[in-house]
């Protein structure tokens, strides 16, 4: 399955070109088939809010991109609970990520997994690169 | 897996010092460098915070303390190295994990 | 070591590429490989061939080029965030219909599957930023 890839994203959509531009990395990196996961925490959760409207700013809305991440076999979506709570939000202010399993039937399959700070440090533990942006 | 965090703002001005810490795991080190070094000078909350941290080890850049004119008010138990101290550091640790 | 540097921000901007220049002659110093140093985001603002900084203060990306040069350094610049900023090489300008290139000696031009393979092929990935 290759390495264990990590992106940490950790900074909120449209104020920055970060969220944007590390989600391209992603979509790239798929095709090299390594065993990848996303991690959002701090202000990266807002990139998964729901409901993103950019019209009347002039931007391109990016976030319906995150919805074809489970296309790309990326499917391992860790959220930060801590994070999540601090900005008043909860799991239902996000997009809703799926995959699906064709190992199950192509049975569809939540993508993101809500952690604590705690299970969040052990998974990030457990990764071989991390990406930073 | 041992992990080495690079946190390289002021902790005044961001919570990526404070965000690491929450999540550095016991055995990993966590190198201040760049505008992160004012986090391991004395007298402050997040000096209180690295003496505190229990099973991680502290390091701080000594040419980015010393650019800044800080490099005398290093808080004790702080390793100060320099850029080959840094290597050694990534060499040391499976990987490393920058906050920014 | 076979190192891979990512360097996410603009010279002078932020202290990124100094930090990630410094940490590169050590490494080399000490007789670690970099197998590649990737300039992301802003970072690609390092491959211009038309600054002219104060003479009395370094020269970023002279410094990038020489480094290039004395130790066959591999400088990439993502095409992606290249095109949204304006660094081109010859290649690109043409293609594109521009009327310059300002890509530095030393830099090429690539795609971002050059980062993910310097995260696969490398043994540690060390990323300045901010």
């Amino acid at each position: 399955m290759g390495k264990r890839f990590m992106y940490m994203n950790t900074k909120a959509p449209y104020g920055t070109v970060y969220a944007l531009e590390s989600l391209e990395v992603v979509l790239i990196g798929a095709a090299f088939e390594q065993d990848v996961s996303l991690a959002f925490i701090g202000d990266g959760v807002y990139q998964l809010k729901k409901g993103q409207d950019t019209q009347g700013i002039g931007m391109k809305n990016f976030s319906p991109t995150y919805a074809a991440l489970g296309d790309y076999d990326v499917n391992k979506i860790y959220v930060e609970k801590e994070s999540l709570e601090e900005r008043g939000l909860s799991l239902d202010d996000l997009q809703h990520l799926v995959w699906e399993d064709e190992d199950e039937d192509w049975a569809e399959k939540d993508s993101i997994k809500l952690v604590s700070r705690s299970e969040l440090a052990d998974v990030i533990d457990d990764q071989d690169v991390v990406l930073s942006f | 897996m041992t992990t080495l965090h690079t946190v390289n703002k002021s902790p005044f001005s961001s919570s990526s010092f404070d965000d690491c810490l929450g999540l550095a795991k016991s055995g990993s080190t966590v190198l201040l460098f760049e505008d992160g070094v004012y986090a391991a000078t004395t007298g402050t909350s997040s000096a209180e915070a690295i003496t505190n941290a229990n099973g991680v080890s502290f390091a701080v850049l000594g040419p980015d303390a010393k650019a800044r004119g800080v490099e005398g008010k290093i808080a004790d138990g702080i390793k100060v190295v320099d850029y080959d101290g840094f290597v050694d550091l990534v060499a040391e640790h499976d990987k490393v994990h920058a906050w920014l | 070591m076979k190192l891979g540097i990512q360097i996410n921000e603009g010279p002078y901007q932020h202290q990124a590429a100094d930090s990630a220049y410094q940490f590169a002659k050590a490494a080399l110093a000490k007789g670690h490989e970099i197998f590649r140093v990737f300039f992301y985001h802003d970072g690609v603002n390092t491959a211009t061939r038309l600054a002219v900084p104060p003479q009395d203060d370094r020269n970023i990306t002279q410094e990038w080029t020489e480094l290039q040069k004395e130790h066959n350094l591999d400088l990439v610049v993502c095409i992606a965030a290249a095109q949204r900023r304006g660094l081109m090489d010859e290649d690109e300008a043409k293609r594109q219909g521009k009327d310059a290139n300002n890509i530095a000696e030393g830099f090429r031009i690539s795609g971002l599957g050059q980062l993910i393979e310097a995260g696969i092929e490398c043994d540690r990935l060390v990323t300045f930023g901010a």
